[in-house]
């Protein structure tokens, strides 16, 4: 069923590309395409060199800052509107339906205002002309959006129908207003030259209040016709109304309405109005007399204009499904048996034929937009409305829609964070688009890198959350950044790397002799655990903390402890060791009998282990020097913990 | 869509390949120049070569970039049998200034005995692995068993393929369930050879790749081949570029025991078939989400390829060089004094004379 029509797309050209080789190489970006010219045959002419490489973009409208504003504003209404609970009663959601299709329509007329605007107030002609042809894309949306919502979300009954088609026929032809008040307001209205257009435009969209407003301006002139204008007045005030909230039926209106139209058509009988054309005109239309109407074309200005008012005066009370009969045929006799329609004007045929699906389908090929079918179709998708029109793919159809208007966005540098909620209201595959996507996202910064990361660990994405601390703890560590590269380790629970960079902060304290990032390592907590040259590297430091604090107890117990705990790596024993020195020789005993023999043997531990064979005799002099400082020192504070113990328990 | 930019690459000869970094804020470009380029994408959205230098001593076929886990690193295959690694090093700070950044080769992979055709970084999830192809059919799998130390390579693997090997593509999937596996093309031009595309799957058992499939159908050279990334569907699919550009569903069927050892079978579908492209069909890429299909072909076209929600092929775009023979861009006017240096070409080994190389080497 409905196959596509398979019409070629016209061919984007590349600047001089195709005469000297005959291939185009590509290559895909986040967000566009690579092309250059290059030969894949290698056989022919020598090369004159491939000078360039082209980004090629899709036209979006993303780049527009007025835009940004309907994609931003129009997020919080989607998000909103995929917060409604399944258990309202159906008959609430409508009037929420109706009210959020509203909100969309809104946002496009606030934006296609500021467009406007700006169309107006550029001085350059292209960039007038770039926002005049925005404006009206967001025009035929916003007439396309209202209709849908008419005929679909509020799916007005025979009766309201019509009402609400007026109602889309006034907002869309607004222009009366404007001409309405130059007329009124001039000196003398009757003399305008468009004085007569206003009446009739004003008759021709149902309002009849305001049309006999302007029409009294030339009865009180003319006493001697006064009669007839009376009449003309009378017919206007008289003309039925359907009341779709008053007590009145449907077949009571209709009732009146054929006795209102058979009044009209005596008047018309018995030449009420031949003393003056205008109101014979009007008389004729109130009939409903199709070439009436259709000399009004300049008036009417569209088909489907013509269209509704022809039901107005016509079927006041049309059904639904009628609507198609006299869409059809409106549309014929309005454009003319050869006139080819424009593609908007088969789209508005194709609502109100109700066929939902080529509404769609035909939106996304002539608007090349994908903000408008993605959010009309999702809410057309909560109304219900696409299962109703045995479209059994219809959640697919939303989905489809949805992926590809968030995958748009997240090529924008910032409108990507509007992608993300989308993504997540995409059952079947958001999640794994969103996966794809955002680990695209350039970590230029690190608070960027955070923004990206908190939104990855909101929805478990460990893998995401993983490479992304990996590749920034990996950038870190090239520019020689360690606490920084430290922590994105931690964050990515990364063991090995944790280690590496453990090993470069020990590294860079005995080059310089003091910790960097000490606000860091202070506060590892037990993320220390990740590894066990990172305990070491925090106990370690800890231990500098105690030491320079001078609770050398706590310290030297914390130090013998790296040690006999086996957390200190053995090449760094000797370090310790060394640490200890000062420790012992302290005034006051630190470390107890128990502790010195501890130290001890730590020390003929080492020893007795086989030497690296790299050290040279000059190092092996310093390193028996210090073994040998070391014991003395060691015996030393052995004989005064063995007296001070000693004294203590006598 | 429209040219946004053209960037003066200045390569003095044709170019073969052009890469982007995962973030898309780098770019690689390899010629017959014998050098790899570097290109980073300034705070200003312009683009400026970085680094520039000789890679090889034959064409650089293609240039690829490591995952950024592994930090900055490139690998690069050539027309002079070998493929090589390279990572940038956080340069002096008068390096800096001049806004260029220093690449140094970490090693040189001699096994090939041929023009080396193809290169990829294996998916990350298995770790630092570089695979090659060559014109002598013989897929190489080599790993950095130390990340910190990218000048140790080991060669873990060696796949046999026969033919003549043109492209190689890792599947991406990191599901437990799909083993490693990569498929292979043969740009072999004897048709009485039939499966120019091969599917090699890892072997937990084993240790080792083995053949899980063939495509028979394809009986004609094919120049390219990609996997999709596999969006968590149970099937893989793969597009191929040979005298039309191909797409094929791979549907693992269910292994019989749990304890066979044998690789997977494969139900193979063909989803799409494009012979818009009039003849040969040279390169075949996927974008991020695998929406949208890429082919370049013989009609000079890059054609875009995208499937609506029932599964309905379309093509949705069209690239094609203006013939015009001015290097010209609209609105880049300052870029035309870097290009156009007489005789540069034939000052180097031209991708043309390496192409008749390639021609005589190949057996028949």
């Amino acid at each position: 069923m409905m196959e596509e029509v398979d019409v070629e797309p016209s061919p984007t050209l590349i600047p001089g590309a195709g005469f000297h080789q005959r291939h185009l190489g590509f290559e895909w970006g986040p967000g566009d395409l690579l092309v250059y010219e290059t030969n894949y045959k290698l056989q022919g002419p020598k090369s004159a060199g491939s000078p360039f490489v082209h980004i090629v973009r899709k036209d979006e409208d993303i780049c527009s800052p007025i835009l940004r504003k309907l994609f931003n504003e129009s997020h919080l209404i989607f998000v909103g509107l995929q917060k409604i609970k399944e258990d309202v009663p159906s008959k609430n959601k409508k009037t929420q339906f109706v009210s959020i299709s509203k909100n969309y329509r809104s946002v496009i007329r606030a934006c296609m205002e500021e467009l406007q605007q700006n169309a107006v107030s550029a001085q350059e002609g292209t960039v007038a002309s770039q926002y005049g042809d925005q404006v009206s894309i967001l025009l035929a949306i916003e007439l396309i959006w209202n209709l849908c919502e008419v005929l679909f979300i509020d799916a007005s009954p025979a009766g309201s129908l019509l009402l609400h088609l007026l109602d889309w026929v006034r907002l869309h032809k607004s222009d009366v207003d404007s001409r309405a008040r130059e007329v009124l307001q001039s000196e003398s209205p009757t003399r305008h030259q468009a004085y007569w257009d206003v009446v009739i435009s004003l008759v021709l969209q149902g309002r009849m209040d305001e049309a006999r407003q302007v029409l009294s301006k030339q009865a009180s002139l003319r006493a001697e016709s006064s009669s007839v204008f009376r009449r003309m007045d009378l017919l206007l005030q008289n003309m039925p109304v359907f009341n779709p909230t008053g007590t009145q039926t449907l077949t009571e209106f209709d009732m009146k309405w054929r006795n209102w139209h058979e009044e009209c058509d005596r008047s018309l009988q018995d030449n009420t109005f031949a003393s003056n054309r205008h109101l014979e005109t009007i008389c004729k239309i109130l009939v409903g007399d199709e070439d009436a109407l259709l000399e009004q074309k300049e008036l009417l200005s569209t088909w489907y204009h013509f269209l509704v008012t022809r039901l107005l005066f016509t079927h006041p009370s049309i059904k639904p499904p009628d609507l198609h009969y006299y869409a059809q045929s409106s549309m014929n006799m309005f454009l003319g048996p050869r006139a080819s329609p424009e593609p908007l004007d088969i789209i508005l045929l194709s609502a109100f034929e109700f066929d939902l699906h080529q509404v769609i389908k035909d939106c996304s090929i002539a608007l090349n937009n994908w903000w408008f079918v993605a959010h009309l179709t999702d809410l057309l998708d909560h109304c219900k409305l696409l299962q109703s029109h045995n479209l059994h793919f219809g959640s697919n159809l939303r989905e489809f829609l949805v992926l590809e208007y968030a995958s748009g966005l997240f090529t924008h540098h910032s409108l990507w964070q509007l992608a993300v909620d989308y993504f997540d209201h995409c059952p079947e595959f958001g999640r794994v688009y969103l996966e794809l996507q955002i680990e695209r996202v350039p970590l230029d910064t690190e608070r960027k890198a955070i923004k990206v990361l908190r939104i990855c660990e909101d929805r478990q994405m460990s893998e995401q959350v993983r490479s992304i601390c990996k590749i920034m703890a990996k950038r870190a560590l090239r520019n020689n950044r360690l606490g920084s590269a430290l922590s994105w380790s931690i964050r990515a629970k990364d063991a090995a790397f944790a280690t590496l960079i453990s090993e470069r902060f020990l590294q860079d304290y005995s080059n310089k002799g003091f910790f960097t990032d000490l606000d860091l390592l202070d506060n590892l907590g037990p993320a220390m655990l990740l590894s066990d040259r990172l305990t070491f590297l925090g106990k370690y430091r800890e231990f500098h903390r105690l030491y320079g604090e001078n609770r050398f107890t706590e310290a030297a117990r914390l130090l013998l402890s790296l040690m006999t705990a086996k957390i200190a790596p053995r090449s760094l024993w000797m370090t310790l060791l060394t640490d200890a020195l000062p420790l012992l020789e302290q005034k006051e005993v630190i470390f107890s009998v128990d502790q010195t023999y501890e130290l001890m043997s730590c020390l003929e531990e080492l020893n007795s282990g086989t030497k690296e064979p790299k050290q040279t005799d000059q190092d092996d002099d310093i390193e028996s020097t210090k073994t040998e400082l070391l014991r003395l020192s060691l015996a030393r504070n052995l004989a005064m913990a063995i007296v001070k113990e000693g004294t203590i328990e006598t | 869509m429209f040219v946004a930019k053209s960037i003066a690459a200045d390569h003095k000869d044709l170019i073969h390949d052009v890469s982007y970094d995962f973030h898309g804020r780098r770019m690689a470009t390899c010629s017959s120049d014998q050098s790899v380029k570097v290109w980073d994408k300034g705070d200003d959205g312009e683009w400026h070569c970085t680094a520039s230098w000789k890679t090889h001593s034959g064409s650089v076929w293609r240039v690829t970039w490591a995952h950024p886990e592994f930090g900055q690193v490139l690998a690069s295959c050539s027309f002079d049998r070998t493929a090589a690694v390279w990572e940038e090093i956080v340069g002096e700070s008068n390096d800096k200034q001049r806004g260029q950044s220093h690449w140094i080769k970490r090693t040189t992979l001699v096994d090939s005995r041929t023009s080396v055709t193809d290169v990829k970084f294996a998916p990350k999830h298995m770790g630092l692995m570089l695979t090659t192809c060559s014109a002598d059919g013989v897929v190489r799998i080599y790993e950095a068993p130390d990340v910190m130390n990218l000048s140790q390579w080991s060669l873990q693997h060696e796949i046999s393929c026969k033919l003549s090997c043109s492209c190689i593509s890792w599947n991406p999937s990191s599901s437990r369930a799909h083993p490693p596996m990569i498929a292979v093309g043969s740009d072999d031009s004897n048709v009485t050879y039939s499966g120019k595309v091969q599917i090699y799957e890892y072997n937990e058992n084993t240790r080792k790749y083995a053949k899980a499939e063939t495509l028979m159908t394809v009986t004609d050279p094919v120049h390219d081949i990609a996997f999709a990334p596999n969006l968590g569907r149970s099937f893989h699919v793969l597009a191929i570029a040979t005298k039309d550009v191909r797409i094929f569903k791979l549907i693992p069927l269910r292994r019989e025991s749990a304890n066979s050892s044998g690789p997977t079978k494969f139900e193979v579908q063909v989803m799409a078939q494009f012979d818009s492209h009039n003849s040969q069909v040279w390169r075949v890429s996927w974008n991020i989400t695998s929406t949208l299909l890429a082919s370049s072909g013989d009609d000079g076209c890059v054609r875009l390829w995208k499937a609506n929600y029932m599964d309905n092929w379309k093509c949705t775009g069209i690239l094609r060089g203006d013939g015009s023979p001015v290097n010209g861009s609209s609105g880049h006017t300052a870029a035309l004094s870097t290009v156009g240096v007489p005789g540069a070409a034939q000052m180097v080994v031209g991708a043309s004379s390496a192409g008749r190389k390639k021609a005589q080497l190949m057996p028949g």
